[in-house]
């Protein structure tokens, strides 16, 4: 395979715990994994941002709502309002949504109970740089491991990201109680997507699934076709 | 001077922490209705009189403190 290897961006906020996954993963895949610490300011010349899962500051406040304003967030806000590929999983979907880069809010699961299992995952929309790869309702099988996956947003929000199709993964079954069985959503642009899942534990059916190939291929896809931008 | 903010899920949101804690006290044997938990941050601060400290907070409360999304707050100023 001689397909160019896009460089893609791994940030790491004290408490990211899967920073390493997702560069390996990334790897993997056919990408080059960049390293990012939250403190740079700017972010090096990548085709895209992954945001892993973790504790970014110990989850303090709200989760998310601390890391949000760590100087490489600002760097990605920018790279995502210039129409960057940016991908927020777990921990990164949470401080999308406290950064307002995405819509509505991750909330302590309605059992109280972090969840850690794999989960079954039906794909709503394909049309996006993070699913292309999967086929329209293909259902993916991908662990979670959270204490507060449980997204919400108000019922005419959701009314409105359901009609813009901007609602990509759900829950077969519902884990933690999110609104409208919600999994993953993208932004209106569809350049930035969040979700609970962890792709990045599931690239090597030797450890379970390698569903999450098809998100982080997709990802890598969508990078290799897309010029490098700086911010 | 100092300030409280009193954090509080908004109402009609699910308080899966209030739920618990209402279970909890029921099985002491209090008699509660509905129990919502919410969050108190005590500041000192620095400013000229009630109106500026009071506008100061709120900022702090849209861009920080509170997810307005989900959360309301109440400021006291001592």
């Amino acid at each position: 395979m001689n397909e160019p290897r896009p460089r893609i961006a791994v940030v790491t906020f004290p408490g990211s715990n899967d920073d390493r996954d997702a560069l390996l993963a990334l790897e993997r895949l056919g990408a080059d994994g960049i390293a990012v610490w939250h403190g740079e300011e700017r972010l090096p010349e990548v085709a895209a941002v992954v945001l892993p899962g973790g504790f970014s500051y110990g989850d303090y406040l709200r989760c998310g709502a601390i890391a949000r304003f760590s100087p490489a967030m600002r760097a990605v806000s920018e790279f995502a309002a210039e129409g960057g590929l940016v991908l927020g999983i777990c921990n990164g979907f949470q401080i999308l949504c406290e950064g307002g880069l995405l819509p509505g809010t991750l909330r302590p699961n309605a059992s109280l109970s972090f969840i850690c299992r794999d989960v079954e995952l039906r794909v709503e929309r394909v049309d996006t740089p993070f699913t292309a790869l999967c086929s329209q309702g293909q259902r993916l099988t991908i662990p979670i491991k959270h204490g507060e996956g449980c997204w919400f947003a108000g019922e005419e929000l959701v009314g409105e990201l359901e009609s813009r199709g901007q609602i990509v993964l759900r829950y077969e079954e519902n884990p933690n109680g999110s609104v409208a069985d919600v999994a993953a959503i993208v932004n209106e642009h569809r350049n930035v997507m969040g979700l609970m899942p962890h792709p990045e534990h599931a690239v090597d059916p030797l450890i379970g699934s390698d569903d999450g190939a098809v998100i982080l291929g997709s990802l890598v896809a969508a990078a290799r076709g897309q010029a490098p931008a700086f911010v | 001077m100092k300030a409280t903010v009193l954090v509080r899920p908004k109402p009609g949101i699910l308080d899966p922490q209030g739920e618990a804690v209402e279970s909890s006290l029921r099985q002491l044997g209090f008699s509660v209705g509905e129990a919502r938990v919410g969050r108190v941050v005590d500041l000192e601060l620095d400013a000229a009189d009630e109106t500026a400290a009071r506008a100061e907070v709120e900022r702090m409360c849209e861009q920080l403190l509170t997810n307005p999304l989900i959360e309301s707050y109440e400021i006291e100023l001592a």
